[in-house]
């Protein structure tokens, strides 16, 4: 035990010494809280649109007033010609183009009925989708308003509620992701370069013929990863709770376990990756390539699971984060119990005695 | 010039030699630009919809009929109480309950309204948006439908506004015509900045640098050997990932490929510059290659790769307004999908080339040649 200690303090003294980037290593989470949370919206607003008016009476006026009034544009100039228009749109300054055709207060006095064009650009299609919507809704009001007088028959209105994020804000589907992220990034890529780094510089020789047992040497390099990481999970819960103002619903103590649960799978995979390569470049790509980026996608935090083609979803179900991602989403934002994630938690269990069990076989110790 | 010519080289040579590294950086690419885009598929379908009916009339069992019907939503659940509907929407089963409340018909047609009520599933704040949105609309027809068929038309003096809504450049609204070209510049940039911060760091690392600099080689000699392999590295990259877009996805750009190359041919100028300045501070590959993780990942989230930048607050804006990586996913997309000439990128291309002088001015200056 003693000298087990004693390992865990070089290592420890290994990682702090690297001020540079250990200042990454807490700047990274720090960082990505508060751009995820403050900068990225799904909202889209103050989106440049132009209202070409043709018509130039009173429903249009009140049209484009009712347009004006809604946060979501940003009408950039009143009057363009069709070329200008397709200009603006090569240029990427206007998301969108409201044509009012001539005489459209006439034609919805006398025949009740008028048409509105309007074209996106749709190189985006979600945004193109979501202003065309707003549009939409915005002349349905304006319609309603015409039509207060004369009473509409058959009403239905639906009253829309959105559950545990009202304001539809970005950080409820981030947070989780994010703590997904750093903890792979500070767990499988430390753990990886920091055992492959004896190995390139060749004191791993020395550490290997000390009277230490060899497969300790593994484990105490682990054992600063693990503190540094639930020290990062510490701060990016405080940071959602007092800067994102996003409370964690369930319990705490049930978070922080399920997350030194996945920070091992997550230490696991780093040791699986410095058994198996022996120089640190390719120790980086492996866990930078092969494993950030299927965590960024498959754990579902950027991009529905459940829209991609079925291999990548089959996929997806050997991926670690996935499986936090969806037990962190459980107990933070919707509340829920041990009882909600236990079949989650046996995975990342499973994934877990897995990945030591291989890395274990394939450890050896004699290096050459 | 001849000490440049040397110089390139060395550093050809060195590239070519390491074969596990030259596929990494040939193979990697094209296989995250043919999967990516697959996976990053913001496209909103395929939404789950539980339904609770309590009226259970005909106009009920219409309305849900006309829901299922569309190709947007998917009936998971039919349910006698939101109580029980709930736990779908907590098990992610459900993304929208629609409570249908009793005497919905009779009340309708008593007090010409009545109400329904949806409850979404807002953690995916897109999901929520449009699917809500799509499910507003599609009540919205039914409202008209009943209209017309219980009214015999009494109700023909309302004022109807039609809104004939069409979709440029992406008429389809095919997601991957708005993914590839972001995704290619995200490669582009990954494969050069990476390389070119890792080079130098190895150099100190294993020691060789010293020999460099005992050399009369100036500094600005040495920092263009470095620059123009990963260059042409990157144009063949960019090259290949054009190939790919056009053989997997059908994507061909629509606008003069000289202005996509001349933009790139200057970004990467820049990208490059930027990884260089980054590996002269630093002493080992973990630390350069953390450090530009750590930029590169703010790059991407700020450059408008998945979310709009339109939408940002203005502080994230003025970030972006400083992102190389945003001007060039924007003129991917420019010329690619909207065929913009140079005219149209012009203020573009003369930020770029200010990045570009920026950063390698200032990579020239902070390389040392003394330890």
């Amino acid at each position: 035990m003693k000298q087990f200690i004693t390992f865990v303090k070089k290592e420890f003294a290994h990682a702090l010494r690297d001020r540079k980037t250990l200042l990454i290593l807490f700047g990274l989470p720090i960082m990505q809280i508060l751009i995820f949370g403050f900068a990225l919206t799904n909202e889209v607003k103050n989106a440049k649109i132009i209202i070409e008016d043709n018509a130039k009476d009173i429903a249009s006026q009140q049209l484009t007033n009712k347009i004006e009034a809604s946060q979501y544009f940003d009408i950039e100039k009143a009057t363009m010609t069709h070329a200008q228009v397709e200009q603006a749109f090569k240029q990427g300054i206007i998301k969108m183009a409201v044509i009012i055709p001539a005489n459209f207060n006439e034609d919805l006095i006398h025949q009740n009925k008028a048409s509105l064009q309007v074209i996106a650009d749709a190189t985006d299609p979600n945004t193109a989708s979501t202003l065309t919507n707003y549009i939409s809704s915005i002349t349905k009001d304006y319609e309603e308003q015409l039509n207060e007088n004369s009473n509409t028959l058959y009403n239905i209105v639906p009253e829309t509620k959105m559950l545990y994020n009202p304001q539809l804000k970005g950080v409820h589907n981030y947070v989780p992701g994010v703590m997904a992220l750093v903890l792979m990034l500070v767990c499988v890529m430390m753990t990886a370069i920091s055992i492959v780094k004896e190995k390139e510089t060749g004191t791993m020789e020395i550490l290997l013929v000390s009277p230490f047992k060899p497969v300790m040497v593994i484990f105490s390099k682990a054992i600063p990863y693990l503190l540094l990481s639930i020290i990062n999970v510490a701060i990016i819960l405080l940071l959602s709770v007092y800067v994102l103002e996003l409370p964690v619903n369930g319990s705490v103590l049930l978070l922080f376990a399920e997350s030194i649960l996945f920070i091992i799978t997550c230490l696991s995979l780093g040791i699986l990756i410095s058994v198996k390569t022996n120089s640190q470049q390719v120790a980086m790509l492996i866990s930078l390539m092969g494993m950030l980026l299927p965590t960024m996608l498959f754990s579902g935090f950027m991009f529905p699971i459940e829209n991609m083609p079925v291999p990548l979803q089959i996929i997806s179900n050997a991926i670690p984060a996935k499986w936090y991602y969806i037990i962190v989403k459980s107990i933070m934002i919707k509340g829920l119990g041990f009882s909600a994630v236990w079949k989650e938690t046996l995975i990342l269990f499973g994934i877990t005695i897995f990945l030591l069990i291989v890395s274990l076989k394939n450890f050896k110790i004699r290096l050459a | 010039m001849r000490t440049i010519k040397f110089l390139l080289q060395k550093e050809f040579r060195q590239i070519f030699r390491n074969k596990a590294i030259l596929a990494m950086i040939v193979v990697m690419p094209v296989m995250q630009l043919i999967i990516l885009p697959l996976a990053a598929n913001y496209e909103v379908k395929n939404i789950n919809i539980a339904v609770v009916d309590h009226d259970h009339s005909t106009t009920s069992r219409q309305l849900i009929s006309k829901i299922s019907a569309s190709t947007y939503f998917n009936l998971t659940g039919y349910n006698v109480s939101y109580k029980q509907a709930f736990p779908l929407v907590e098990q992610d089963k459900a993304d929208l309950i629609l409570e249908i409340p009793a005497n919905f018909e009779s009340s309708l047609i008593r007090e010409n309204k009545d109400k329904l009520f949806i409850a979404v599933n807002a953690i995916n704040g897109t999901k929520a948006n449009l699917g809500g949105a799509y499910l507003a609309s599609i009540i919205q027809d039914y409202n008209n439908d009943i209209r017309v068929q219980w009214s015999d038309g009494t109700s023909q003096n309302n004022h109807s506004i039609d809104i004939a809504s069409s979709n440029w450049y992406n008429p389809l609204m095919n997601y991957h015509l708005f993914m590839v070209p972001g995704i290619l510049a995200v490669l582009v940039t990954m494969v050069g900045g990476f390389l070119a911060a890792l080079n130098i760091v190895k150099e100190k690392e294993v020691g060789t640098i010293e020999q460099i600099n005992v050399t009369p080689i100036k500094k600005h000699h040495f920092i263009a050997g470095k620059l123009i392999p990963f260059w042409v590295l990157g144009n063949v990259v960019f090259t290949l990932g054009l190939l790919v877009a056009w053989l997997v996805y059908g994507i061909v750009p629509a606008g003069s490929l000289v202005v996509l190359y001349s933009f790139v041919g200057l970004y990467l100028l820049a990208v490059l510059g930027f990884g260089l300045l980054v590996s002269t501070f630093c002493e080992s590959q973990q630390q350069a290659m953390f450090i530009m993780f750590f930029f590169i990942m703010i790059f991407i989230l700020l450059g408008g790769l998945f979310t709009p930048i339109e939408s940002m607050p203005d502080w994230a804006k003025a970030i972006s307004r400083c992102n190389p990586v945003s001007y060039l996913i924007d003129v991917m997309r420019m010329v690619i999908l909207k065929s913009s000439g140079f005219a149209d990128v012009l203020i573009h291309l003369v930020v770029i080339a200010g990045f570009a002088i920026f950063f390698n001015t200032w990579a020239v200056l902070n390389y040392k040649k003394t330890a």
